[in-house]
């Protein structure tokens, strides 16, 4: 892996480690406050593994006010601070920096509150994403993102990262299913922006924190609305004998008035390597597959399928089958869920590019890709959050081989690059953090970007909140964006990744 | 579409009212009044101009020549206009695909002139009122997938695009939203679009008590019946909506279903039931019916040529009940929105005083009030959006990040701002 330029590390900050860690220690419980290196070795990663540094010190607070203190400590002493969650972030949002204390926020792991009657959840920000559903789901409710990482990501995260998931395209990602959030800010401000009720007046903070990426505060509290669970759920799983068959049928179903609550889209490539791996009953002779699903009322959801039904034997389905059980429907999934372990047994490394492109574009971009594959000659499967265009390449590479590994490099910045040339984004759900940062002048001009840099900078005039991530360093565009996986090991092997 | 920004054009400086047609007039305009620190009020169609602080501005920048489709692609789900396009011309290309803006904003031209003026879709964005599918579909914002803009420097910005999904930087869109025109010139939008559901029916419930009403909502609200709008109105109001599927003409509340037509069918007997009604205190608006009332609905109609005050009130659902209890002590005509968390109401008199008094009232019961519609004696020393100290602070860093010399609608939110 190419090695990446950080902030530059500050030597005096670097030389007064035991000095921090003793004010640090006045301020929470001694045992929270973390400085021998084998208790700093956990937090040396997220979940974008090939970057890995240990921090100067680690410090887990259980209160607001510790959150807040820590904060003014550090920024009335100029020492930068990165948040972290769960760890579960894929562009490596919160991976330390030599000089930085690293916020740990595990401790605030309670849900405070359920509040059925204002529809909606009020929670400590390590709570995972999971948990909030759990906690309401035998009142037939549920917290409608849903990351594939929910059973470990924790819902601050979410935030920080604005993530989405399967069922972003009826039902929003995080953004548009919060409510309010309870934000300490560098200086050690504690403030809150929205609460339970809708659309807070004046400038909408909640929605700039809101995949701030841990740049503008650190989230302490949040309350996310909770949905009644659908009456039923059904799937249809369709066979096309080309790409561009599967995109017209996508572009046709969002035409007619279908709204999926999921569609997905799976290459020749993955829709084989899954199948041999979970034995899904895949069409696999196929050269695209789509998993699509409806949820709401029988009625509704049958009205929805039988539309699908003729929509896809239009653009000529090779194979069609509707779940006919909640059993079958999870079968379906099965198979797409474990794209990325099945690519871990095809190749001895992969990279997960995380493109969004217009949907009309699919087959031209997966053109494209096809012909990188060839021009790098390292092959690639492809899936492909349809119903949103959230395109997740998975370029397979072997990592001990310097040239496979620049090749892979090069593949994956051309990919995304292209995505930002069809008129899609750099991210659609992971976000920039150190992994896409040396590319946002590809989407971004300079003004755009100094635009954002100048809202940074009022919030936190020091730049030690996060330093480092989501905005370019180099001031050049490097060839750099994907999720490295090697030999099929994650830092969380078992966390479903889609 | 990027113009040159050096490009020049023969600007008059001397006028007092712009009315650019093109980016390249409004940056130049910008840079000249960053330049000489004159103070722009910024307009579109003047629908919603009246809500805000008054304040004062040497020049206006009337954005409604700034106007036209830009792109639409109906099987992407989005549309892409100049700022000044009227929100009319906008609902207008969509019906053809039979698509529709979700989020239904508010036409305040009743209320203000007594006739429709939905307004230009900058001015909806700016001030990201919401209509009646709020609690299912999100606000305006929710549908705000990208914007370009000019910042007080004169600078074209941009921030997110015309894909949904899209995490890169921070989310300049959501911020721009509701801001009423003081952090940039809004010049190019990107809207997120929707079909339009195939039919939509409407359970109507004779019913003038407020408490029960609430009771109605919050089931139909928790249920897996999905509904897509709730409204309460008083007794005063019935005679509003004497329709051919709706001879009542007492207080009613009322419960809106949409999708494909057996499944609206089978979720209005569901709910009907679910809520344990008698038929003799029910009526069902069908489709077009259904349509008109949500219309009157969103353009505040019973409002037209309102005299008094109005003001917007939004509550968590569970606090709804007591405030209004606490203000019917007051001289109030009010309608419960979104399912019971917002109160539109009318105060036939209203003083500082009684404002002060309304206001904690709301701040104790964890919602806001905006006041919308109010006397010019009482506008100017009242607080048009409340906001706390802390917020007050990062808000006038976050102007002054857009907008340093404060030269965009100064002080039409807040003094200072």
């Amino acid at each position: 892996m190419s090695s990446l330029q950080m902030p530059k590390v500050d030597n005096a900050i670097m030389s007064k480690k035991d000095k921090i860690a003793s004010d640090l220690r006045r301020i929470i419980n001694f045992k929270n406050v973390l400085s021998n290196p084998d208790e700093l070795r956990p937090f040396e990663t997220d979940g974008l593994t090939a970057y890995r540094q240990m921090p100067l010190l680690v410090v887990m607070p259980e209160t607001v006010e510790e959150v807040s203190q820590i904060l003014k400590y550090c920024n009335e002493n100029k020492v930068k601070v990165v948040p972290r969650g769960a760890g579960t972030g894929l562009s490596g949002g919160s991976m330390p920096l030599e000089d930085c204390v690293l916020m740990a926020m595990g401790k605030f792991n309670k849900i405070i509150e359920i509040d059925y009657e204002n529809r909606c959840v009020v929670t400590q920000p390590c709570v995972t994403n999971l948990a909030i559903t759990h906690a309401v789901q035998d009142k037939g409710f549920y917290y409608a993102p849903d990351p594939s990482s929910q059973i470990a990501c924790s819902i601050g995260g979410n935030v920080a990262e604005n993530s989405g998931g399967v069922h972003s395209l009826k039902y929003g990602a995080t953004t548009n299913n919060l409510l309010g959030i309870q934000v300490v800010l560098m200086d050690g401000t504690v403030t809150k922006f929205g609460g339970k009720a809708m659309d807070a007046e004046g400038y909408d903070f909640l929605g700039l924190m809101t995949g701030s990426e841990g740049l503008l505060g650190v989230i302490t509290e949040v309350t996310v609305k909770i949905l009644k669970s659908p009456e039923v759920v059904k799937a249809a799983l369709v066979g096309f004998p080309s790409i561009e068959d599967a995109g017209n049928c996508v572009a046709e179903i969002i035409a007619e008035g279908c709204i999926p609550a999921g569609m997905e889209i799976m290459d020749k490539a993955l829709t084989k390597a899954t199948n041999d791996y979970s034995k899904a009953g895949y069409p696999t002779d196929a050269e695209a597959m789509m998993i699509v699903e409806f949820d709401g009322t029988e009625h509704e959801v049958e009205a929805y399928i039988q539309k699908t039904k003729e929509i896809a034997e239009k653009n000529n389905s090779s194979s069609l089958k509707i779940s006919k059980s909640n059993e079958e429907r999870l079968k379906f999934w099965a198979g797409r869920k474990a794209a990325f372990p099945a690519c871990g047994v095809l190749a001895p490394d992969y990279m997960c590019m995380d493109g969004s492109i217009p949907r009309g574009k699919l087959a031209e971009v997966l053109n494209e890709i096809s012909r990188l594959s060839k021009k790098y000659n390292l092959p690639v499967a492809n899936a492909f959050h349809a119903g949103d265009g959230n395109l997740h390449p998975l370029i397979m590479f072997d990592a001990n081989d310097k040239e496979s590994l620049r090749k892979c490099e090069e593949f994956g910045a051309d990919i995304l690059k292209y995505c930002v040339k069809v008129g899609g984004a750099l991210t659609g759900e992971h976000g920039v953090g150190i992994e896409k940062r040396e590319l946002m002048c590809e989407a971004f001009n300079d003004k755009d970007i100094q635009q954002q840099l100048t809202i940074k900078v009022a919030l936190d005039p020091n730049s030690l909140l996060n330093p480092g991530k989501v905005y370019p360093i180099l001031r050049k565009c490097a060839e750099e964006g994907r999720v490295h996986v090697h030999g099929g090991k994650t830092k969380f092997p078992d966390i479903p990744r889609f | 579409m990027e113009e040159k920004q050096n490009s020049q054009t023969s600007l008059d400086f001397n006028q007092n009212i712009f009315k650019p047609t093109s980016r390249q007039e409004i940056v130049e305009i910008v840079k000249t009044c960053y330049k000489k620190n004159i103070p722009l009020e910024i307009n579109g169609l003047k629908s919603k101009n009246k809500i805000g602080r008054n304040f004062q501005s040497e020049k206006t920048l009337d954005l409604s020549d700034y106007k036209g489709i830009i792109d639409y692609k109906p099987e992407e789900l989005y549309i892409k206009v100049k700022a000044g396009t009227p929100l009319k011309e906008i609902i207008k290309e969509l019906d053809k695909n039979n698509q529709q803006l979700a989020f239904e904003p508010n036409d305040f031209g009743y209320l203000f002139s007594g006739e429709s003026n939905s307004g230009s879709i900058g001015g909806v964005v700016s001030c990201n009122f919401a209509g009646s599918r709020r609690f299912k579909v999100g606000s305006v914002r929710d549908h705000i997938l990208g914007f370009q803009g000019i910042n007080g420097k004169g600078e074209t910005i941009k921030s997110g695009g015309t894909v949904v999904k899209n995490v890169t930087g921070y989310d300049l869109s959501k911020l721009i939203s509701g801001s009423f025109g003081t952090l940039t010139i809004l010049t190019e939008l990107s809207i997120k679009v929707l079909p339009k559901p195939e039919t939509s029916k409407t359970l109507v419930i004779k019913n003038p008590h407020l408490k029960k009403a609430l009771d109605f909502l919050g089931k139909a609200l928790s249920s897996s019946t999905d509904p897509s709008g709730g409204v309460f109105y008083p007794d005063y109001f019935g005679k509003d909506f004497v329709l051919n599927d709706l001879t009542h003409d007492g207080g009613l509340t009322a419960i809106r279903i949409e999708g494909p037509t057996n499944s609206v069918d089978q979720r209005v007997k569901r709910l009907s039931k679910e809520l344990g009604l008698l038929d003799q205190e029910l009526s069902i608006l069908e489709n077009e019916q259904s349509n008109i009332f949500w219309n009157r609905t969103k353009n505040l109609e019973v409002f037209k040529k309102l005299e008094s005050n109005l003001l917007r009130i939004v509550l968590p659902i569970s606090e709804t009940l007591q405030v209004i209890q606490k203000l019917k002590s007051y001289d109030i005509k009010y309608f419960v929105d979104w399912g019971g968390s917002l109160i539109w109401a009318a105060f036939e008199t209203l003083d500082a005083k009684i404002l002060s008094d309304i206001k904690d009232i709301v701040k104790k019961h964890q919602g806001y009030i905006t006041l919308i519609k109010i006397e010019d004696d009482l506008k100017a020393s009242a607080d048009i959006f409340t906001i706390d100290p802390i917020k007050y602070k990062i808000s006038e860093k976050i102007k002054r990040s857009f907008d340093p010399k404060r030269i965009f609608n100064p002080g039409k939110m807040y003094t200072g701002i």
